[in-house]
């Protein structure tokens, strides 16, 4: 596989924590094996140093939250062969979307002493809203194992292995007792995409939703049950409006137990 | 007069007696496993000593609900089945079936070291005997035969145990399955336990459970005994929480001639499709494989997991899913484990145990839909 000419990686930041461009920053004992067979062009979390595009694969982390990202979006697909979106950020618009649900200028009347500094937009939304995206890999942060996966994919122009079935997949597969049934707790692993091996309930915690939904979640079942198991209607809204909060499926759950 | 046990013997054998069996089974080299407490479940793991079993447990069990639970008395097998079924360990949720490495423009397959374990289950109910047959018919009885299901197969010890009580999910009664082992054990136990005595009712069903008891200090049972063991499970039998309402070849055609009724679309509004029922149920059998490669292209292995039913990708074709709505998967898995399996396998893919009942997050109850169907054929 190894050519003069290696295909040109670049790594793009928009509203974001970081996390899961460190994701890749973790792979620790693939980095090299990784440099070999791409030329790490722009990835400001390692290098300062920039190659220019086109670029064969960019990684674009975070959501669009302010004009210049949404021209700079625009410019990144314009020198990309491939975009894969990671992260819950750049496929559902990340915590930060629980602005969609309010009214941004007053959350800045209240944090900040001068507001009229701040330059936002009123949403929080994914990078797939703006522009046409090949792969999202979901998950707050992402898991390493699958980044790598669908690096290799693309470098091997073969489809990831990246199932959208749900957590509760994983946890089956690990032998994880089920915490929902076997100690009634509440758990959103079986609306929420795979990916994460099945942590929290592995450590008796219900799922977070981490990852976001999966394929053909059953929302409105799941908060049923839920509901029949004690929780608030309030409870379970906070439940979904975490860091995949604006996730259509989660977003409309949600929204059905706004006051 | 010591004399040496044969098949069909019934023997009388104390719980000293017991750990010497499972320390017998250890020394020739087997792999113990058998229910376990984790995590407020009993689960099967390795045993090392009659101390490892759920000794005063049981569990409580509805639709969407498990609890432990303790007992009045110090029963080893005083409980129903729990999450884990022995599917796990004869047909593992994740398999390698093999690796390879670039070799020029060619490539040569890694050999495996694949040493698998001689297998003991200790503590087998009898509807998990008729799930291992299943599987047997499955893995073995067809026209291709599954290599690694066979050599974990092969020299597979079985204790069974004869329920002493029902749970809340059980319906093997209905399903002919069950509570009483009949066939695939090598030993069968009925437990007897009360306040003065604690033993076991040993059946033995083949020559080699003749031969792992030989030696042990146990007398012959009583027809006294018998009768206890009689009545411990016909009372089983007579408690099941849960019951189909008609015979398992009814089913079949119940189930064939309702492929449209209403019942598929109410149950899809309910349904999860998270695939817990398939992953807990112990006759489920179906994989996926998966493709590992290197970043570099140099090394790739397949990887055969559990899969579901009820995932997209599962009926993945040029194009799309085939079964894309939650209606059709359900229906798919439900037809297939009551009707059609018949028809490919030659029984019924049920075997009563309740798992798909206990462990769906949303109580999703197989013989309430069997039910819906039912009566709604009566009423016509």
């Amino acid at each position: 596989m190894v050519s003069d000419a290696k295909p040109k990686l670049a790594v793009w930041k928009f509203t974001s924590c970081d996390g899961c461009q460190l994701s890749l920053l973790d792979c620790e004992e693939e980095l090299l094996p990784l440099a070999k067979e791409v030329e790490i062009a722009n990835f400001r979390e390692a290098s300062r140093a920039v190659i220019k595009g086109p670029y064969a694969l960019s990684l674009v982390e975070g959501s669009v939250t302010t004009a210049e990202e949404v021209e700079r979006i625009q410019h990144i697909r314009s020198v990309s062969k491939r975009v894969v979106t990671i992260g819950a950020c750049a496929t559902a618009g990340g915590i930060q979307a629980l602005r969609n649900f309010k009214d941004v200028q007053e959350f800045s009347a209240l944090v900040y002493a001068s507001p009229q500094y701040i330059e936002t937009l009123s949403t929080s939304t994914p990078i797939a809203q703006h522009i046409t995206v090949d792969f999202e890999l979901q998950g707050c942060p992402i898991n390493k194992r699958q980044l790598l996966e669908v690096i290799t994919a693309y470098l091997h122009d073969i489809k990831p292995t990246i199932p959208a079935y749900s957590v509760c997949v994983e946890c089956k597969q690990r032998g994880t007792i089920c915490v929902m049934v076997a100690h009634g707790t509440p758990c959103l692993g079986p609306v929420t995409h795979a990916g994460c091996g099945a942590l929290c309930p592995a450590y008796n915690r219900g799922c977070y939703g981490c990852y976001g939904p999966k394929e053909t979640p059953n929302l409105v079942s799941l908060s049923r049950q839920c509901r029949h198991m004690g929780m608030s209607t309030d409870q379970i809204r906070r439940e979904l409006q975490t860091f995949n909060a604006y996730a259509e499926p989660f977003r409309r759950e949600s929204l059905s137990y706004e006051k | 007069m010591h004399s040496s046990p044969s098949i069909n013997d019934q023997l009388i054998m104390q719980c000293e007696q017991f750990e010497q069996l499972l320390q017998r089974l250890q020394q020739r080299e087997y792999h113990v496993l058998g229910p376990t407490v984790r995590n407020q479940a009993i689960v099967y793991d390795t045993l090392t000593s009659i101390a490892d079993l759920p000794k005063g447990y049981t569990d409580e069990q509805d639709g969407g609900s498990y609890r432990l639970k303790q007992r009045h008395d110090d029963a080893f097998f005083g409980y129903a089945v729990g999450p884990h079924s022995w599917k796990q360990f004869l047909h593992p949720p994740i398999t390698r079936i093999w690796r390879a490495k670039r070799d020029g423009s060619s490539f040569h397959i890694a050999k495996e070291d694949k040493g698998i374990p001689k297998y003991a289950f200790i503590g087998v109910r009898s509807c998990e005997l008729h799930a291992i047959a299943i599987q047997d018919r499955v893995f073995l009885q067809g026209a291709c035969t599954d290599p690694g299901y066979q050599e974990r197969r092969q020299d597979l010890f079985i204790v069974a145990i004869n329920c002493g009580q029902a749970g809340g999910t059980c319906f093997c009664a209905s399903m002919q399955t069950g509570p009483r082992a009949t066939f695939g054990y090598d030993l069968a136990l009925t437990e007897i336990v009360d306040t003065r005595q604690h033993f076991f009712v040993v059946h033995i069903g083949t020559e080699l459970g003749a031969e792992m008891m030989d030696g042990l200090v146990c007398q012959q049972a009583s027809p006294d005994d018998l009768q206890r063991d009689e009545q411990i499970v016909a009372c089983t039998a007579q408690t099941m929480g849960r019951q189909m309402a008609t015979s398992p070849v009814e089913l079949k055609g119940l189930l064939a001639r309702n492929l449209e009724h209403p019942r598929w679309e109410e149950v899809a509004g309910r349904c999860l499709s998270c695939t817990n029922c398939t992953m807990v149920c112990p006759t489920c059998f179906c994989t996926t494989v998966e493709d590992v490669i290197d970043l570099a292209g140099e090394e790739t292995e397949r990887v055969r997991k559990w899969d579901s039913c009820f995932n997209l990708d599962f009926s993945y074709l040029y194009g799309g899913s085939v079964r894309a709505s939650a209606k059709s998967r359900y229906r798919q898995w439900m037809t297939h484990k009551l009707s059609t399996w018949y028809d490919q396998f030659g029984s019924s893919g049920c075997v009563g145990c309740g798992r798909c009942i206990t462990w769906c997050p949303v109580a999703i109850d197989i013989t309430e839909e069997v039910r819906a169907i039912y009566d709604s054929e009566q009423k016509e």
